[in-house]
């Protein structure tokens, strides 16, 4: 094992290669198990089984540069989490359940030509290709806390655009009381939506919602980009929501529709779970999740097993400004 | 026809020994260093769960191996596999409370008596330590009929364990399920001897 670790610091002066080697070290490691149970169970499922063998020598996801403005008042003073834990820890089930899994098994995935269609009840759709996105605004660098439901934090700069300049595009009629949101489908690049197993038995393709209220605060936004470059797969390229308040499996990932509706659109988590995840799923320190405490939240910055991070939940994520939307309303029936 | 030997069986223990200490090594050594990629806590306590998990079916597979393929020898590793087991589960919750609670004890005790799924686990772990420390042949023999009783309740801490992998996550479908599949699979090679053990418990 000692001679390993020697082999990872030598490798570590060329990026690409330090980060593919790890990353197999770590397979290698989980595969072995233990006296061969643990790849015995990998081997079943079958997407664990391909990235065992057929991953280690494929290239990751190029990212390009992007150009955007860096408004102040969203650069904020918390520590950033390192760009390779916000990009190699992340919940994307269509890819797999396991944290790794989604940078694992979507390096491939093809997002250009991509299309992401605005429609409902709006006086015209709008309909944007690959280049769209990020042609037709102005973009920007806004650095925002993400909490997961799961009751850990991390602090990411996303690049992007404000969700309300797109819906404005469409001209929403009035009619529009909701904003419902569709990953794309696409088994074959997606071995989570191909085998139940794989992606945990959810009703694919993923959906999401917001009121439209909700969807027109400035703070609701698209990302397009991450750490100044485009969205790699994992992290739901090309195009994602990111609502800061709310639970992450809120913000959704590679989206292909943008459907404005008049009722109260079905969201993923919500059919598969009620009684643990509804509609709203506003980050509340008080509404504790049935099987565990919202109170704390562990940050993921840098700093390994003895980094004491356990702070605190705020209300709506700390984004106060918010809390108007919900005036009058019950949160801990509207959670 | 191929009988496993003593010295097959010490071969087995040296390598479980290594793979063992090897792969907690290789984690701590990632996990104090910060070469985990994400959040190198929920990382360890998964890694060391699984594995205690892991070294548990083990341990309970040994016996219908023995009997299927008629190879009495492999009795002999129960207790070395179920003592990992319990390493790994002490280091499991010892993560979760010293890395991640960060000895908030007053955290912990609300955890064990509100949260169901590590309720159960809490439990597991508790009957994991009482068959460890009467694991030596020395209490084995003092204990008579009694060790057999208490290491019964190896199978609800079986049970309870893959309750606790199933309750803590958001969606079963997947590996919690294979892990129910295979204890099942596991205790079905005991019907009689659950079916004549819960008898006795309403009985009594």
């Amino acid at each position: 094992m000692l001679i390993k670790i020697t082999k990872r610091s030598a490798e570590k002066e060329s990026q690409v290669t330090d980060e593919s080697i790890f990353n197999d070290r770590r397979r290698i490691i989980k595969g072995l198990g233990f006296a061969g149970m643990g790849s015995l169970l990998a081997s079943s499922q079958h997407a664990n089984a391909i990235s065992l063998f057929g991953s280690s020598d494929e290239e990751t996801f190029k990212q390009k540069a992007l150009n955007f403005t860096k408004p102040d008042a969203f650069q904020i003073d918390d520590t950033l989490t390192p760009e390779l834990k916000a990009t190699r820890y992340n919940n994307f089930y269509e890819f797999g359940l396991g944290k790794d899994d989604p940078f694992e098994n979507s390096q491939s995935f093809s997002t250009d030509p991509w299309k992401l269609v605005i429609d409902g009840e709006v006086e015209k759709s709008v309909t944007l290709d690959y280049d769209d996105l990020f042609s037709r605004f102005d973009i920007e660098e806004r650095i925002y806390r993400l909490r997961c439901v799961e009751a850990w934090s991390m602090v990411i700069p996303w690049v992007g655009f404000p969700l309300h300049k797109l819906l404005e595009k469409a001209k929403p009629l009035s009619s529009a009381k909701y904003v419902s949101f569709k990953t794309v489908f696409n088994p074959k690049q997606m071995p989570g939506q191909k085998s139940r197993y794989v992606g945990g038995g959810i009703d694919y393709p993923y959906r999401e919602g917001l009121r439209m209220d909700e969807a027109m605060h400035p703070l609701s936004f698209l990302a397009v980009g991450i750490y100044g470059k485009t969205l790699p797969p994992q992290n739901g390229a090309p195009i994602r929501l990111v609502v800061p308040w709310k639970y992450g499996f809120k913000s959704i990932k590679s989206i292909v529709r943008i459907e404005l509706t008049e009722k109260e659109p079905k969201t993923t988590w919500s059919m598969l779970a009620p009684n643990e995840y509804g509609f709203y799923a506003n980050v509340n320190p008080k509404v504790s999740h049935p099987r565990w405490s919202q109170a704390k939240e562990r940050r993921i910055t840098s700093g390994g097993l003895l980094n004491r991070s356990r702070i605190d939940t705020q209300m709506f994520n700390g984004y106060d400004e918010v809390a108007s939307l919900y005036r009058g309303m019950d949160l801990s029936k509207y959670y | 026809m191929f009988r496993v030997k003593p010295v097959h069986i010490t071969a087995i223990k040296v390598i479980t020994h290594l793979v063992c200490l090897a792969y907690i090594a290789v984690f701590y050594y990632w996990g104090f260093t910060d070469q985990l990629d994400g959040d190198p806590v929920k990382i360890l306590i998964h890694e060391m769960g699984i594995a205690a998990l892991n070294m548990l079916l083990l341990t309970l597979m040994l016996t219908p191996l023995a009997q299927t393929f008629r190879q009495g020898a492999l009795i002999n590793l129960r207790r070395l596999f179920g003592l990992y087991s319990f390493v790994f589960a002490v280091l499991h919750f010892a993560n979760y409370l010293l890395f991640d609670l960060q000895l908030d004890w007053s955290n912990l005790f609300e955890d064990i008596i509100k949260r169901p799924y590590i309720t159960v686990g809490f439990v597991s772990l508790i009957i994991l330590l009482l068959l460890s420390l009467t694991s030596p042949m020395r209490i084995r023999k003092k204990m008579k009929k009694h060790w057999q009783s208490l290491h019964n309740l190896v199978y609800l801490c079986a049970g309870l364990a893959v309750l606790h992998y199933l309750w803590s996550v958001k969606t079963v479908v997947g590996k919690p399920l294979i892990y129910l599949f295979l204890l099942i699979i596991i205790l079905s090679f005991r019907r009689q001897k659950l079916n004549h053990w819960i008898k006795r418990q309403f009985k009594a």
